[in-house]
């Protein structure tokens, strides 16, 4: 399945903005977040399409994953 | 004893006065709420002589704690027509505090048509007829100033928008860099115009400086808590590399980024306007990053922006100013933006107000959308100039909307809804309904706990959860903002469990007290019933405490949310 992941703040340097990748059906948000060699401590927020999600959320083809540190502002 | 400074412009006199036994233990907005609420009558007009108009430094303010230099002016709004309270960084708290004044409260009327200018230094406070800087905008004050009194000297201005007492106009307070920090929201700069008061001077040579009751206690949870707010990723790392723009795309995101004038929760320029970019942009053009707004601030969320050419073009740009114009007006260079912050802060205007006033004026027509020319066109020639459509635009959004028949005006209490969609970020929808301020983000910042998961997870689009949330938050920041603090120290107070001890640890190593936490939720609670008592003498009702109709009936996308909390629900934000 394809998995569309918007990566945001300090998560870009060295990764990218935005790109569809492919996954086995039914990963969760943290095997997409491990194979950006990241870790859980590392997010901040995840968001499914727009929805603040868990880390063990399965994703589903064409869904929209956004991963932030935690950061912030006002 | 710290004293209290007092003007009265009627009489051209001023006084030194003992503080009151009663008002010792209160400083920030606590002491301006409290000084208000005691000696303005409620249905005063705002811009008349019963209006006052109080400065005062936070406890800990002039003190080496960091993030602890926020002054506080209060006065009843001219934009709201209630009690209001706007914070600001700069040099002048440090200055105050230092000098061993309380409480600067400025008062009265002139009956002729002169300018003053009021010099305080370690003797008090002198009034001064000003002919000079009368017209003249913010940059031009401080140049003007820094040439009579030198670099130190701290400046509290008006540009021409605070002489023509436009509900928009902000106070402007210079900074550590010669810039300016502005007290933005409410329309105080009108209340200092309608008093004639151009600027007012600082000069702490031979101040008497702070003394602490307990130094080395101080000293140790000075430690700790300044340790706190850089271990948390937040204020440690987040803020001083991405300012508070990094909010643009969490936002978008979310579908909380309120845009075209409140249409919808996303927008597809985001990119072009986030705090990515503009931290790219001001990296390749040699700005700073990192900047603060007062001496001791260890977060460093301002940044220096310049041009295209390298040259400095604004600084103190934030969040709010940059959602406003772009994603709210659909403008997306951001070169534009700058240049408009720039404007705004020489002509003295909110950038805030201002810019959602400028959504509901392109709704109106007035100006098409995106057009960030013809925005900047606006800013210098007719707010710049006080032509009719410039004096409508800089009193605010609820004015333009008044003025050209636009139902979708996102006001409370008259006050312009900032950068937060309030149907899909619930909890900041009660904040904006609840706060006396009027529609103010800072009152009672939900977004933590609703979007940036500080402080916890309350689901920002379930209403369970939202009224608790935006009250204890809105205790807390009462509280904070009469310490002089940061707002920013709540992101490590809501997460680690030290940092709060140790700033009240702070407040008592310095004036001897024993202070507990009950007894600054107590304060906070206390500084809301007070502001909130005087509103409802000024005429308010639970009626004001409403969003704007068009919040219920239409939906926001991507989620299709709408305001969904009966009238009950949000009046029982009060019971406490």
């Amino acid at each position: 399945m394809i998995v569309t992941v918007k990566l945001f703040a300090h998560f870009r340097n060295g990764r990218f903005k935005e790109a569809e990748k492919a996954f086995p059906d039914g990963v969760d948000c943290l095997h997409v977040i491990q194979s950006l060699e990241f870790t859980a401590r590392d997010m901040g927020i995840v968001m499914v399409n727009g929805l603040h999600a868990a880390l063990d959320r399965p994703l589903e083809d064409r869904d929209i994953l956004a991963l932030f540190p935690l950061v912030g502002g006002g | 004893m710290d004293r209290i400074l007092r003007v009265n412009l009627t009489d051209l006199t001023t006084r030194i006065e003992e503080t009151p036994g009663e008002w010792a233990g209160l400083g920030g907005r606590a002491l301006t709420s409290t000084i208000v609420a005691r000696e303005v009558p409620p249905a005063c007009h705002p811009l008349g002589p019963n209006n006052k108009l109080v400065f005062a430094p936070g406890l800990l303010s002039g003190t080496s704690a960091s993030n602890s230099g926020r002054l506080s002016c209060g006065a009843k709004s001219p934009l709201t027509g209630g009690i209001k309270e706007s914070n600001v960084g700069g040099t002048a708290a440090q200055m105050f505090a230092r000098l061993g004044i309380k409480a600067l409260i400025v008062e009265g009327m002139p009956k002729g048509a002169a300018w003053y200018g009021l010099r305080v230094t370690r003797d008090g406070v002198a009034i001064q007829e000003e002919r000079e800087l009368v017209g003249k905008n913010n940059f031009a004050v401080l140049e003007a100033i820094e040439g009579r009194l030198g670099k130190k000297a701290g400046v509290l201005s008006i540009g021409t928008a605070g002489e023509m007492r436009v509900t928009a106009a902000n106070i402007s307070v210079r900074d550590p860099s010669g810039k300016l920090r502005s007290h933005g929201r409410g329309g105080l700069g009108a209340v200092m115009g309608s008093k004639r008061v151009k600027f007012i001077t600082i000069e702490d040579e031979g101040a008497p400086g702070i003394q602490l009751a307990d130094p080395d206690k101080f000293k140790a949870a000075s430690r700790v808590f300044t340790k706190a707010l850089m271990d948390h990723p937040v204020s440690g790392t987040g803020l001083p590399t991405y300012g508070t723009n990094v909010l643009v795309n969490i936002l978008h995101e979310a579908g909380g980024l309120p845009t075209r004038n409140f249409t919808s929760g996303r927008f597809d320029g985001h990119e072009s306007i986030c705090g990515e970019t503009m931290h790219e942009t001001i990296v390749a053009r040699g700005g700073k990053p990192r900047h603060g707004c007062h001496a001791g601030c260890v977060i460093q969320c301002s940044q220096v922006y310049n041009d295209k050419d390298g040259n400095y073009l604004t600084s103190g740009f934030e969040y709010e100013t940059i959602w406003g114009l772009g994603a709210n007006c659909t403008i997306t260079d951001l070169d534009d933006i700058a240049t408009a912050d720039s404007i705004m802060d020489d002509l003295g205007i909110d950038s805030i107000e201002t810019a959602v006033a400028f959504g509901v004026a392109m709704e109106a027509g007035i100006l098409p959308w995106g057009d960030g020319k013809e925005m900047l066109r606006i800013l210098r020639e007719e707010v710049g100039q006080g032509t009719a459509l410039g004096r409508v635009i800089a009193s605010g959004a609820g004015a333009v909307g008044r003025t050209y028949g636009i139902t979708r005006v996102p006001v409370v209490k008259n006050q312009g809804i900032p950068a937060y969609d309030p149907r899909s970020v619930k909890g900041i929808g009660i904040t904006y309904a609840t706060t006396p301020m009027g529609a103010d983000h800072t009152a009672g910042y939900t977004i933590a706990t609703n979007i940036l998961n500080v402080g916890g997870q309350v689901d920002p689009l379930k209403k369970d959860g939202q009224v608790e949330l935006s009250r204890n938050l809105q205790i807390a920041t009462a509280a904070i903002d009469s310490t002089g603090m940061c707002i920013f120290v709540a992101f490590p107070a809501l997460d680690i469990p030290e940092c709060l001890p140790a700033m009240i640890d702070m407040i008592n190593a310095r004036y001897g007290a024993e202070l507990t936490g009950d007894d600054v939720v107590a304060l906070g609670r206390t500084v809301l019933k007070t502001e909130r008592g005087f509103n409802m003498a000024a005429g308010m009702t639970s009626v004001h405490d409403r969003l704007p109709e068009f919040f219920r009936t239409d939906p926001v996308a991507p989620h299709d949310a709408v305001w969904d909390f009966t009238d009950e629900e949000v009046d029982a934000f009060w019971n406490f």
